[in-house]
């Protein structure tokens, strides 16, 4: 077969792959979580889940590419077994040296636990020959899968994304599903998946998405058909939108913590998308701003910050804290007005590092607490009542929050359709040809600047407000890169991509400083952003639900079939690229 | 008094001396166009008109006021507008936002005023759409219709062009640079963008100025010629004088080679 | 159409003209310029003040100091030619470059660790740092050819931003990866084997023998780049790829293996900066990469981007800067714990690098698709 040598490779990295889960830990990790009661757990999902991917890829195999793929299940097959066996030969070979050789000083997860959880418990040598065997299988299974019909796969899909979902989230579903026996039943008491549920949820899955495929898009048409004035789709929004907001109430303390994380980092994303997605520039200093908002409300009404001390209400300090994040914004605006896109970055990302130097220095902690940082931060009054809003009940917070993520979300809508908007958006196109026509520039790139300010030190306020205490560890360029991931991930310049992108990422991975709901996850998650911004700028640059703008800006070199769109120092199309049939 | 006049202009560029003490004028009303050989230094002089480039010697002033250092989207504001040579529109914006972007220096509703929505803020938004509109029209039914939602990168060729130039007229200028606006075009083209420039005039008031390769839309549009080469103006004139010129004709086609005997 | 002939141009005095755009941007500009010196300048006199009122430090300690942030910048400057030559080839800062160094500064812990455990280390000093920096060059080179061919090949073509955010995540990629590796715990270097810590004589000042042996190695490493990239035929295909990377092709060079080459030689100044490290500071987690990463690209720009001697002069600078500035600048200005701000100061340079001469000491060289 003249792909076997492209089979191998991939074997060849599928173990290298494996072998990396269980070099970093992860594998041990994450079988302490079960997904499916009694033998399917997280870890070797993880595990097996390598080699059943790469079987798609090995499937496809270097396809030609004037035909297509080919489709064939049988010869997928074959292929995805190779390269699984290869796989998990590799792997075994690994977990023999580790077994063998201590090498635990250097690597410290090198250990028998980690032989261990590789080998499915039955250790060396039976273990080996069932890890193999099993990522054989894996790799058969995904190279059988892919070769099946359109309809199979995507019946597949949908049965496994379900099965996952139960399984994973199975905090959130027992939370919604409050009739305590059906939990019981369908869950074992050890966590995990009873496995004939598991079956029943996947056929059913299956079955629902084969018989309802397609019904999404009719059923779209003929909505948009009946009701060409959107009056109607937009009281169906609003009705979404009240039980939505019945949410926070059905769910239990920890989801609602988690939502107030989700909420802060939808926040910050609209913010930073302004900067980024509207303005086109990349700015990695954004947690600066974020701090200016919670520290200047620490400051201006906790009871202990020392030197300044006004002890304001929380309105009034928010007040307070817009004028300086403004200020803020145009501080770091200005010199960076001139520079290149790369040299922005990095200069934001200075501004944002020395703000967090000087908070935590020992020169400014009469004012900003230092190490310590401030605490004994009031919570937000609400005025007429006696209610005041703090991280003490999330349940209002989260509502509170959400007021302002609103009031977030319309300002960037509004902004982006109207003038400002255009000029942000010939501004990215263009910088030279936009100033030209009359947009001033300067303008531009500091309004955007200030406006994402505004909206970061909303976020810091709140922030405040709700622990109670600020320290700078929460400042760190961690936080900027997760915000730019939030962006990233949903789609830069896509308002619902924000939403989408936060919900994802720190919902199930979790924040910088908190858990997801996978919170297995643990420290791995940090891994995962660095893989998954690597992945998205790889494959899907324009996010999970793009701005129609983006998508084309991002894919024109694929799209433009003439040189006179080449632009010096933007994307060329001039070598070559097709236009995608 | 001139509308455009510029004296002593120089610009160099590294070890290029690109603009060697240019002078010019232009009255209201008329239609220059400016030709001379490759590397003449014509964009050059509008980059430097335009403001995208400041010049190190000399001074622009536009209807008695100096422009000379000010940064490109002031020079539009005050009614200098200009194409580019290799048509730079917005590609993925679609036709009528390429337009309303050029409307941006004529209008003023900030982000306050599109959060708050105000009224004066919509009926300005319903202006600029109904400009907009108006100056596409101004090319016939080529950039209407359902043109107008089209991304700019899905028009041919001449509609890039003729939509820069829309983008240009956008900003309700006075004085429009057009920089080998005909470049590229087929005859038929050619002949209707000559005519349309003409209309510039005669119908919207403006004055032009065209750089231009093709002597046959020069001669068609021009009231004078300006022929420049390395910098210096060499010629100008009315199209007839300046193409039987000694000067010109040598700087275009060289001079014949000096023979041993005589 | 009628052509007129030339009219004379009306006589207008012309207003008068300014030679500079100034508006309140230039002017804010001018504002940081005049406050940062005058910052500097207040501060060394306030320090001259203190120093001669006798609370400031020894000559000795002033002379440590000096050759500790020499070696320091000499070490900055080895990671910036990383930085530099990507930035000269790609036109994109890559962001994991100082990841790159931290895996070569790490794996050579490791071997070391198993040097010294031996007894080699100190029966064989010599040959034991040849086999570490070795080690180091190695681990270097191969992970950022690596990253060069899994997630900066695909993006050849794509916007300038898209690599620099790729970067990014590869730098995370990278630290996290090593974190699950080797553990999140500090590691140490054993210390300096034989007597090479004691100090040496040196034109009459007595510097520690292992920052010397620093300096001479950084030294011997710039020279050896210098000749590569001077002299050698794929050293000059590196630099006709910088220029411009289209022509180069049209010439016959091959510019992907010549990207390769770039990222690799990168790599490898880089793993021998990993053994400076290791000679200046013996500590080494995942997280070492990150600080010197930033410092060096701005030695890199400092230097003037794309130029090699540049990156080695803005490292040396650095390297004075964030050493003597805290104690020369900020303790004249009666602020606290000023070593504290060390990294304050070095981001500072960079800031006001960019700011007010984007271009560098010596001057870019970029390619002919980034020039303006």
């Amino acid at each position: 077969m003249k792909d076997l040598r492209y089979t191998r490779f991939l074997g060849f990295i599928s173990g290298l792959t494996m072998a990396f889960t269980g070099a970093i830990g992860m594998i041990e990790v994450f079988n302490q979580r079960t997904l499916i009661d009694p033998f399917l757990t997280m870890g070797t999902l993880m595990l097996l889940g390598i080699p059943a991917v790469i079987g798609v890829v090995a499937a496809k195999g270097r396809s030609n590419p004037l035909e297509g793929p080919t489709r064939d299940p049988l010869r997928g097959a074959l292929a995805g077994l190779i390269m699984g066996l290869i796989a998990g030969v590799f792997a075994s070979l690994f977990v023999l040296l580790v077994d063998t050789v201590d090498l635990t000083e250097f690597f410290p997860n090198l250990r028998p636990a980690m032989v261990d959880a590789m080998t499915f418990g039955f250790g060396v040598p039976v273990g080996l020959a069932v890890l193999s065997a099993a990522s054989g299988l894996a790799g058969a299974a995904g190279g059988f899968f892919s070769g099946m019909s359109a309809d199979i796969r995507r019946g597949m899909g949908a049965a496994l994304a379900w099965v996952l979902g139960f399984s994973l989230l199975q905090g959130v579903v027992a939370d919604i599903v409050e009739v305590r026996t059906v939990i019981r039943a369908i869950y074992s008491p050890q966590d995990g998946l009873q496995w004939w549920a598991a079956l029943i949820i996947g056929a059913l899955a299956w079955w629902l998405t084969l018989r309802y495929q397609g019904t999404g898009k009719t059923f779209a048409k003929r909505v948009r058909e009946a009701d060409p004035k959107g009056s109607l789709r937009r009281s169906l929004i609003g009705l979404a939108i009240l039980m939505a907001v019945f949410l926070p109430m059905l769910l239990g303390g920890i989801l609602n913590e988690l939502l107030i994380n989700v909420s802060f980092f939808i926040l910050m994303g609209l913010g930073l998308n302004i900067v980024v997605g509207y303005a086109g520039l990349l700015d990695l200093g954004y947690v600066a701003f974020f701090a200016v908002g919670a520290y200047g409300t620490a400051v201006l009404t906790s009871p202990l910050s020392s030197t300044v001390n006004p002890e304001m209400s929380w309105w009034l300090a928010l007040l307070v804290v817009i004028g300086l994040a403004a200020i803020a914004g145009i501080l770091v605006g200005t010199p960076v007005l001139r520079m290149r896109g790369d040299y922005l970055a990095i200069v934001t990302l200075g501004f944002g590092e020395m703000v967090r130097i000087l908070l935590l220095s020992d020169w400014l902690t009469p004012i900003f607490g230092g190490a310590q940082g401030i605490r004994r931060i009031p919570g937000i009054p609400i005025p007429f009542t006696d209610i005041t809003i703090s991280g003490v009940d999330p349940q209002l917070f989260i509502y509170f929050t959400l007021f302002f993520v609103l009031i977030a979300t319309y300002v960037s809508y509004r902004a982006s359709t109207a003038r400002v908007g255009r000029a942000w958006a010939a501004m990215r196109e263009d910088e030279e040809v936009a100033e030209a026509t009359g947009v001033s520039t300067v303008s531009a790139k500091l309004l955007a600047f200030v406006t994402g300010a505004i909206i970061a030190s909303f976020a810091g306020a709140l922030f405040s407000a709700k622990v109670g205490a600020v320290f700078t560890n929460s400042f760190d360029l961690l936080v900027s890169i997760v915000v730019l991931l939030v962006v990233i991930l949903g789609g830069m310049g896509s308002i619902p991509g924000i939403y989408v992108g936060s919900l994802v990422l720190i919902g199930l991975l979790g924040g910088p400083k908190s858990p997801g709901l996978l919170a297995e996850f643990g420290a791995y998650k940090l891994l995962f952003y660095g893989a998954i911004l690597v992945f998205m700028m790889l494959k899907r640059p324009e996010g999970l639900w793009p701005s129609k703008l983006r998508s084309r800006e991002l894919h024109i070199g694929e799209l433009s079939q003439d040189a006179w769109l080449e632009k010096k120092g933007e994307f060329s199309s001039a070598d070559g690229e097709e236009a995608t049939v | 008094m001139a509308l455009l006049e510029i004296s002593g202009l120089s610009k160099a560029f590294g070890g290029v001396q690109a603009l060697r003490g240019l002078d010019f004028h232009i009255d209201e009303g008329e239609i220059v166009s400016v030709i001379g050989p490759n590397g003449a230094g014509k964009t050059s002089f509008f980059n430097v008109i335009s403001g995208i480039f400041s010049p190190d010697e000399g001074s622009i002033i536009f209807d008695g006021d100096d422009v000379t250092h000010h940064a490109p989207s002031e020079v539009t504001q005050r009614g200098i507008a200009r194409t580019f040579q290799n048509v730079r529109l917005f590609a993925n914006m679609t036709v009528l936002e390429n337009v309303m972007v050029g409307q941006h220096c004529r209008t003023k509703a900030g982000i306050l005023g599109a959060i708050f929505n105000t009224p004066s803020q919509r009926a300005e938004e319903e202006m600029i759409g109904e400009k907009a509109r108006e100056i596409l029209s101004f090319f016939g039914t080529r950039l209407a219709g359902y043109r107008l939602d089209q991304p700019a990168f899905a028009l041919s060729y001449a509609n890039r062009r003729r939509l820069e130039i829309a983008r240009a007229m956008a900003t309700e200028p006075r004085l429009l640079l057009l920089d080998e606006p005909t470049a590229g075009m087929n005859p038929r083209e050619t002949i209707e963008l000559t005519g349309k420039i003409g209309e510039m005039r005669d119908d919207r008031g403006l004055t032009v100025v065209v750089i231009s390769h093709e002597m046959n839309v020069v001669e068609d549009v021009s009231d004078r010629v300006v022929v420049l080469d390395h910098g210096v103006k060499i010629a100008e004139g009315g199209y007839a004088d300046v193409s039987t010129d000694d000067d010109v004709i040598e700087a275009y086609l060289g001079r014949p080679a000096e023979s041993d005997d005589d | 159409m009628l052509s007129r002939n030339v009219t004379p141009p009306a006589t207008t005095t012309p207003t008068k003209t300014r030679r500079f755009r100034f508006n309140w941007v230039d002017g804010f500009l001018w504002f940081i310029r005049i406050a940062a010196i005058i910052v500097i300048v207040v501060g060394i006199v306030g320090s001259i003040q203190l120093f001669a009122a006798g609370e400031g430090p020894t000559l000795e300690q002033w002379r440590d100091l000096v050759i500790s942030s020499f070696a320091t910048g000499a070490m900055y400057g080895l990671i910036a030619l990383g930085y530099s030559m990507v930035y000269g080839v790609l036109g994109f800062i890559n962001f994991a470059h100082g990841e790159v160094f931290m895996s070569g500064t790490m794996v050579g812990l490791i071997a070391s660790t198993m040097l010294f455990d031996s007894g080699f280390w100190d029966a064989n000093p010599m040959a034991s740092l040849l086999i570490v920096v070795l080690v180091a060059m190695f681990t270097s080179t191969l992970v950022a050819v690596l990253i060069e061919r899994v997630a900066y090949r695909p993006l050849r073509n794509a916007p300038r931003l898209i690599p620099l955010i790729t970067s990014i995540g590869v730098s995370f990629f990278l630290q996290y990866a090593f974190a699950g590796l080797f553990g999140v715990g500090v590691r140490s270097y054993p210390p300096a084997p034989g007597n090479l810590d004691d100090d040496v004589e040196i034109f009459g000042i007595s510097i520690a023998g292992t920052k010397l042996l620093v300096i001479v190695v950084a030294a011997i490493s710039m020279v050896a780049l210098w000749y590569f990239v001077k002299r050698t035929k794929t050293g000059t295909a590196m630099r006709a790829v910088a220029e411009d990377k289209e022509i180069a092709g049209l010439m016959g060079i091959n510019v992907e293996r010549t990207i390769v080459t770039t990222f690799a030689v990168g790599g490898a100044m880089a793993g021998v900066a990993g053994l400076l490290w290791a000679l200046l500071f013996r500590g080494v987690d995942f997280l070492t990469g990150f600080l010197p990463g930033i410092k060096a690209f701005t030695a890199a720009v400092l230097g003037g981007i794309g130029n090699l001697p540049g990156a080695m002069l803005g490292g040396v600078l650095l390297g004075l800067f964030e050493g003597v500035g805290p104690l020369l600048v900020l303790a004249g200005l009666g602020i606290p714990a000023v070593s504290q701000l060390k990294d304050f100061v070095a981001f500072s340079a960079l800031i006001l690098v960019l700011i007010f001469r984007p271009s560098g000491l010596l001057g870019e060289r970029l390619g002919s698709e980034d020039r303006a």
